[in-house]
């Protein structure tokens, strides 16, 4: 069996009829072309979006909720064990959200080599004064380089130098909204109380955007060694410890582990920012349906035209059989044919897609809401392409394998001696 | 030189619609290696039928067929269409040439299926024949540009090309005049004559089987005289 033989069989027939090949592989390349788009353009914006919380979020973030003890001193006595206890009136008894012993806690985890870095950080209430008013904000006392390395808070400070909040002693970076509110540009001193009723005034360093409108008008950042002071606490004071892991899908079991050692509340990304995932996997699947559906029109497409090139082809099949092509040549001829537009309008598609994909890259997208975006978020990711590509065939070979098995079903002495 | 090519042993065939009629009863007979066989016979005697038969194209029917002392009857599709490629070679009423391809390709594309020699070799072979069959200026050319008379010496040019144990032919020159029958005619015998070359021609043409060595007559799914 020669495969080259079928090979040129498959090519010369597909060229006698190239136009209708021609419409065929251009369906094949359009619908290809949009799948690639499409998911391209999806996904760079599910990733632009979901970049606005999950850059920002820990993984794992290790913190002392409080909250009443899940066990009560009536479980632990021995006496009543076996009764069914009614408490009314339970209080919350752990009153502090400093982390005990956050020194080791970290050294530890800083070990571990399933954790990319650690970040620890502070969250302190205070109230911002402005003339006679006061306004609610929050300041985290950050680490700005562990800050900067794990959660691109650089890219995030509009205006001023992040550094300089390590630099310059009681600064501060505040939110764009919190900024505008409190007319405090870079150089400013704001005044702010904290909760216990203590008076600072820190130097403006720089504005920070999150994206998150809310967010910026209320929060904050200084260094840690800042918080510290203004809330009256030793330099192990740290309220909560972000841990970046190599791997965001070992979170939740890392969560549980930590949890369990270090006896400390511990939440990971998945659970805290469940619905962004939702969102995400839907906007995909949706992408998904339109390329396939393209594909499948496409499909149908070719179905059609190599149905009516086996009506045409009816003496050349014939021929090809009584001088001693089997069945099964038959049937990879057209298969061939399915394949060849398959090919040749999936690369096409392919290519198409990628100049279309960054013909968007190049569209001017600004928005006040994401600094660090100029242009339209295109995501080249080759899965798509190899998805697309492999789909184009898939389509196409099922497209061609009905009328190649029709084909390989032709009669030949049907249709000799029907003439 | 006597060794059987081709042999029919009670061979039966019905047909079903519209109602069950036997269109061959009991065909016997033998062709030996280098015999120029015709078939005769009214329209619808069956001649047709027994022809797509011994081609092994059609395979519905009760009897035993050898072609090259090797059984037909029984065996497989793929099989069957190994064996047409390399032992037989047709030609029919209607050329059934492939436009796609120039007339060299045309006979070349049996010989391309067996693959059994290498390109160069069939090459030679492919413009021996047409040397033979006095077509050499055609090699290059498109079936389309071609007369009738010289697309049925392409067809038979294609049909020699594995070199066949025997050639049959429905009605090759059916289709054709007088003079490009005589030129088919004529080539056929330089074959049987120059190549040793086994034919066996289904033909409804009385001077035609005349001039054959050997005429068998068919007449109501019968032969009667061969």
């Amino acid at each position: 069996m020669s495969k080259p033989l079928i090979l040129k069989i498959a090519y010369a027939l597909l060229m006698a009829r190239w136009k209708q090949t021609l419409v065929a592989a251009i369906g094949v390349t359009f619908s290809i072309t949009m799948f690639i788009t499409l998911l391209s353009f999806m996904t760079g914006l599910n990733k632009l979006l979901d970049g606005l919380v999950i850059n920002r979020t820990p993984h794992v973030r290790l913190f002392n909720e409080i909250r009443p003890d899940s066990i009560q001193p009536v479980q632990k006595a021995a006496e009543y064990q076996s009764y069914y206890h009614i408490i009314h009136s339970v209080k919350s008894g752990n009153s502090r959200q400093e982390i005990y012993n956050s020194g080791a806690i970290m050294q530890r985890i800083t070990q571990d080599p399933r954790v990319l870095g650690i970040a620890p950080k502070i969250t302190s209430q205070v109230f911002f004064n402005e003339g006679n008013l006061e306004i609610t904000g929050v300041v985290y006392g950050v680490d700005v380089e562990a800050e900067s390395r794990l959660f691109f808070f650089t890219d995030y400070v509009v205006k001023g130098q992040a550094s300089d909040l390590k630099n310059v002693a009681n600064s501060i970076i505040l939110g764009k909204g919190l900024a505008d509110k409190l007319l405090a540009d870079i150089g400013d001193v704001v005044q702010l109380t904290t909760s216990s009723g203590e008076q600072f005034r820190l130097k403006v360093v720089g504005h920070f955007q999150s994206g998150l409108q809310e967010l910026d008008k209320t929060q904050s950042f200084a260094s840690l060694t800042t918080v510290q002071k203004i809330m009256g606490k030793p330099n192990s004071y740290v309220t909560d410890i972000q841990v970046k892991l190599n791997d965001i899908n070992q979170a939740p079991k890392m969560a549980k582990e930590f949890n369990k050692v270090f006896e400390i509340d511990a939440e990971d990304i998945q659970t805290a920012n469940s619905q962004f995932e939702t969102g995400t996997s839907v906007r995909n699947i949706i992408s998904y349906a339109v390329g396939i559906t393209l594909l499948v029109v496409a499909g149908f497409g070719i179905y059609n035209i190599l149905n009516m090139m086996i009506y045409e082809k009816m003496d050349s099949i014939a021929i090809l059989k009584a001088t001693g092509f089997s069945g099964k040549d038959v049937n990879r001829i057209f298969i061939m044919i399915a394949l060849g537009i398959g090919i040749f309008g999936g690369l096409t598609g392919l290519l198409m897609g990628y100049l279309l994909s960054s013909l968007i890259d190049q569209i001017p997208f600004n928005t006040a809401a994401l600094p660090t975006v100029t242009t339209y978020p295109i995501n080249y990711n080759p899965v798509y392409y190899f998805i697309g590509s492999a789909f184009s065939l898939i389509t196409t070979y099922l497209a061609g394998y009905f009328p190649a098995k029709k084909a390989s079903r032709v009669d030949p002495v049907v249709i000799i001696r029907g003439k | 030189m006597n060794s059987v090519i081709l042999e029919a042993k009670h061979i039966y065939k019905q047909f079903y619609d519209p109602v069950k009629f036997d269109v061959l009863k009991d065909i016997n007979f033998q062709v030996k290696a280098g015999e120029f066989v015709s078939v005769i016979g009214k329209s619808g005697c069956g001649k047709s039928t027994l022809l797509y038969i011994l081609s092994t194209m059609d395979t519905d029917y009760q009897g035993e067929l050898y072609v090259d002392e090797q059984k037909m009857t029984g065996l497989k599709e793929k099989e069957l269409a190994a064996v047409r490629n390399e032992k037989i070679g047709f030609v029919f009423q209607f050329h059934y040439l492939l436009n796609e391809f120039t007339v060299l390709e045309n006979i070349l594309l049996p010989a391309r299926k067996l693959a059994k020699k290498p390109e160069a070799a069939l090459k030679d072979r492919a413009h021996f024949l047409l040397k033979t069959l006095d077509i050499s200026k055609l090699a290059e050319k498109n079936p389309r540009q071609l007369s009738g008379g010289e697309k049925q010496r392409v067809a038979i040019a294609r049909a020699m090309i594995n070199e066949p144990a025997i050639i049959m032919g429905d009605e090759p020159t059916g289709n054709l005049d007088k003079r490009n029958s005589e030129i088919v005619f004529s080539t056929f015998q330089q074959l049987a004559q120059e190549f040793n070359q086994s034919l066996l021609i289904v033909t409804h043409d009385p001077e035609f089987a005349e001039r054959t060595n050997r005429i068998i007559e068919m007449e109501d799914g019968r032969i009667i005289r061969q």
